[in-house]
């Protein structure tokens, strides 16, 4: 038995599967998936990505090469991978493929709460939900079996509470890697119109080989009592916060959900013994809208579009057992000395020093506005700085200001750090270069990927030359050391370049706090 | 037999050492464990908190019950009233008694410490000076640990002793032997 964190689980259950390669970007919380293959097994190709779209296709690659990989990102990284995603059903796949979204129900550390299922229903690819640390685990190599056996890549989706909640996990022989076999049909791969059209009937094909699988799934039971009144369709994680309840002592029945296509003959023949259905399901309820329409009208069908469970928010023991009826009075009310306590940017961190000195500049420009991006300078919104204007996706901070200055904003400053910045921020300056827009981009460079824990960082010691190698004016391409003692020069280069009319870089660089105390302490160390 | 214990404190206090040392106790001891844990943006200075479920039966929830918590277990006093919601009523909470401000509107201090205390069961320590005063500076978190192992039941003291000496072996002897102490004074501490 080994204590396993969720993600460590899901780790090891990949090696034990028999993966030749890790690919992902770092984001909560899924980032834990590939530092454990990075820090256990060696024979396993793991370096970080520029991006999940890059991820993904090196993930592709390696299964047309004919060896098992693993993709692993965020729910939000969905969204950046989509394009080479949704295809990657279309090619097929040759060794097996296994794409693992981490969905944050709650936004514990997101932007939105966007439910990675959609995705994998809308690729039309057989979905994995565990329940729980040990499934995950046990999955894995099913997971594998199961893409190569249909050809298709296979979603398993994870919420935050089972990718960072440890347990002990049963550990079984692991497989080894598999042979190098590149695939040689090209017909299945170029997706010129004539080839994908045929590719795309094949996979509308093979959809009632998925709903058999779904219904023969190991990972989809029923726990049966006589007919009942109000039956339970319990999906992944949510399961566990169904059996919390104990509905066995209530007579209510369940039907757990851990593979999809939704089992449409196991639902039916699951609503026929009970009067009604609630759909208890992490994040949005796309079950339970299934559901709804395979029992037809008049069949009640309760969960999050009904209110009987919150429409929004991550499940809890709590909200499901108030859905079973199950009231229990809390003890104590929430007390009364308790304030918000929200996260700070650490002391002595540069991204202070940067605020610091873009709040002094910006008070002399009324009109000024500031584009920001995803990162720990995020944190610039909260006071004391409440310095940025915007946060929306990856590398949005530089296209966000270039519109805003196509517009007439002035000064039009972007805030990007410099993992998000080469994830997807170099496109957008591209852009911005070739029309000659009016910016400012602050590319704060603190040498790792701060927010995740102090990953890699893509482009480190690279950046002049990336700025330089899209065109960005040699002149215009500032260095400075966010420090408060440098403060003078730096307000002073940052009033320079937003006179400027055209696309300014200001580079302040200094390391990360927490990874330059890490290093300190294990230099201490040793 | 289960405990149900809620971890608190502030980003980068510590907590989840004492997760790592409760959790590789109960593993040791053969219990089934489910230990949610908090990364992320949070981490950087904000409240933090650690579900830790010990049970000799399975358990399905990673997440405890409202009312349900048999210990909460804090770093830091605000923290600790956070989640008294989740206390059950026979419940105890363990914590220091020493305000961590890092929010310019952080409480009376008075009015805070006099709800801690209206507790039933509650057992307070300035956990900073007590380590402080014997020389054990960044041990504050196992002098805590030490007063909570009074109320765990399910792990011994001596399970807890000898995680302490595992999980801190590759920081060298002294590291363990100062754990190990601060360990022990809040153990003996009169609270």
């Amino acid at each position: 038995m080994k204590l396993l964190l969720g993600d460590e689980a899901i780790a090891l259950g990949a090696v034990h599967a028999g993966i030749s390669g890790v690919y992902a970007y770092p984001g909560t919380p899924s980032t834990e998936i590939t530092e454990y293959i990075q820090a256990h097994a060696p024979a396993v190709r793991s370096r970080w990505c520029s991006n999940e779209k890059t991820a993904m296709e090196a993930a592709l690659g390696m299964s047309y090469a004919g060896k098992r990989a693993l993709v692993c990102m965020k729910h939000v990284g969905m969204n950046v991978a989509a394009d080479a995603f949704v295809n990657s059903a279309i090619t097929g796949v040759n060794g097996g493929l296994v794409v693992l979204a981490a969905d944050d129900p709650s936004m514990h550390s997101s932007q939105n709460e966007q439910d990675s299922r959609f995705y994998g229903k809308f690729a039309m690819i057989p979905i994995l939900e565990p329940s729980s640390q040990q499934e995950a685990y046990d999955m894995m190599p099913y997971a594998y079996d199961l893409s190569e056996g249909l050809r298709l890549p296979v979603l398993m989706r994870v919420v935050t509470r089972l990718a960072h909640s440890r347990a002990e996990i049963a550990v079984r022989e692991p497989l080894a890697q598999k042979a190098l076999c590149p695939d040689s049909e090209r017909t299945h791969w170029v997706l010129l119109p004539a080839n994908a059209r045929r590719r795309y009937a094949a996979l509308v094909e093979k959809q009632a080989a998925l709903q058999e699988s779904s219904v023969k799934s190991p990972y989809n039971s029923e726990l049966r009592t006589q007919n009942s009144k109000l039956g339970v369709l319990a999906c992944g994680i949510a399961y566990n916060y169904v059996m919390e309840n104990d509905p066995a002592s209530l007579g209510i029945p369940v039907l757990k959900v851990s593979q999809y296509p939704l089992p449409e003959a196991t639902v039916r023949a699951f609503a026929a013994q009970c009067e009604s259905l609630l759909v208890a399901e992490d994040g949005q309820p796309m079950v339970e809208e299934q559901v709804k329409a395979l029992v037809g009208d008049g069949y009640p069908v309760l969960g999050r579009l009904t209110g009987n469970l919150p429409r929004m928010g991550e499940l809890t023991p709590d909200s499901v057992g108030a859905a079973l009826d199950i009231v229990t009075a809390p003890a104590y009310a929430n007390a009364q000395n308790v304030m918000p306590r929200p996260p700070a940017l650490c002391q002595g961190c540069g991204h202070r020093d940067v605020y610091d000195a873009l709040n002094r500049v910006v008070a002399e420009y009324p009109d000024a506005r500031i584009f920001g991006d995803i990162g720990c300078y995020t944190l610039g919104a909260l006071p004391p700085f409440r310095a940025i204007d915007s946060c929306v996706d990856m590398g949005a901070s530089i296209t966000m200001a270039k519109g805003a200055a196509d517009a007439g904003v002035h000064p039009a400053i972007a805030v990007i750090g410099d993992s998000t910045f080469t994830h997807s921020g170099m496109t957008g300056l591209l852009d911005a270069v070739n029309d000659k827009s009016r910016i400012t981009v602050v590319l704060s460079d603190n040498l790792t990927t701060a927010m995740t824990g102090g990953q890699d960082s893509a482009g480190t010691n690279k950046f002049e030359a990336i700025c330089l190698g899209l065109g960005v004016e040699p002149e215009h391409v500032r260095v400075v050391v966010p420090l408060p003692k440098n403060m003078e020069e730096i307000t002073r280069i940052i009033r320079e370049e937003i006179a400027y009319d055209g696309v300014s870089v200001i580079i302040p660089r200094r390391e990360c706090m927490q990874t330059l105390k890490r290093k300190l302490r294990q230099n201490k160390q040793k | 037999m289960k405990k149900d214990i809620i971890l608190a404190g502030v980003g980068g206090q510590g907590i989840l050492t004492i997760a790592t040392i409760i959790g590789d106790a109960a593993t040791v001891a053969g219990l089934h464990l489910k230990q949610a844990e908090v990364h992320g943006m949070s981490q950087r200075g904000g409240d933090v908190q650690s579900n830790l479920r010990l049970s000799t039966e399975p358990i399905y929830s990673d997440l405890i019950r409202r009312g349900a918590a048999d210990l909460i277990i804090s770093m830091e006093p605000m923290e600790a009233l956070r989640y008294l919601p989740y206390l059950d009523k026979e419940g105890w909470v363990v914590s220091s008694s020493h305000p961590f401000k890092n929010i310019p509107n952080y409480p009376d201090e008075e009015a805070l410490a006099g709800e801690l205390a209206a507790l039933p069961h509650v057992a307070t320590l300035p956990i900073e000076e007590v380590a402080r005063e014997h020389s054990l500076p960044k041990s504050a978190n196992m002098v805590l640990l030490g007063m909570a192992a009074r109320y765990m039941e399910i792990l011994a003291p001596d399970r807890l002793r000898e995680s302490i000496a595992r999980v801190f072996a590759a920081k060298g002897e002294k590291v363990v032997a100062d754990n190990l102490k601060a360990f022990d004074l809040g153990l003996e501490a009169t609270v």
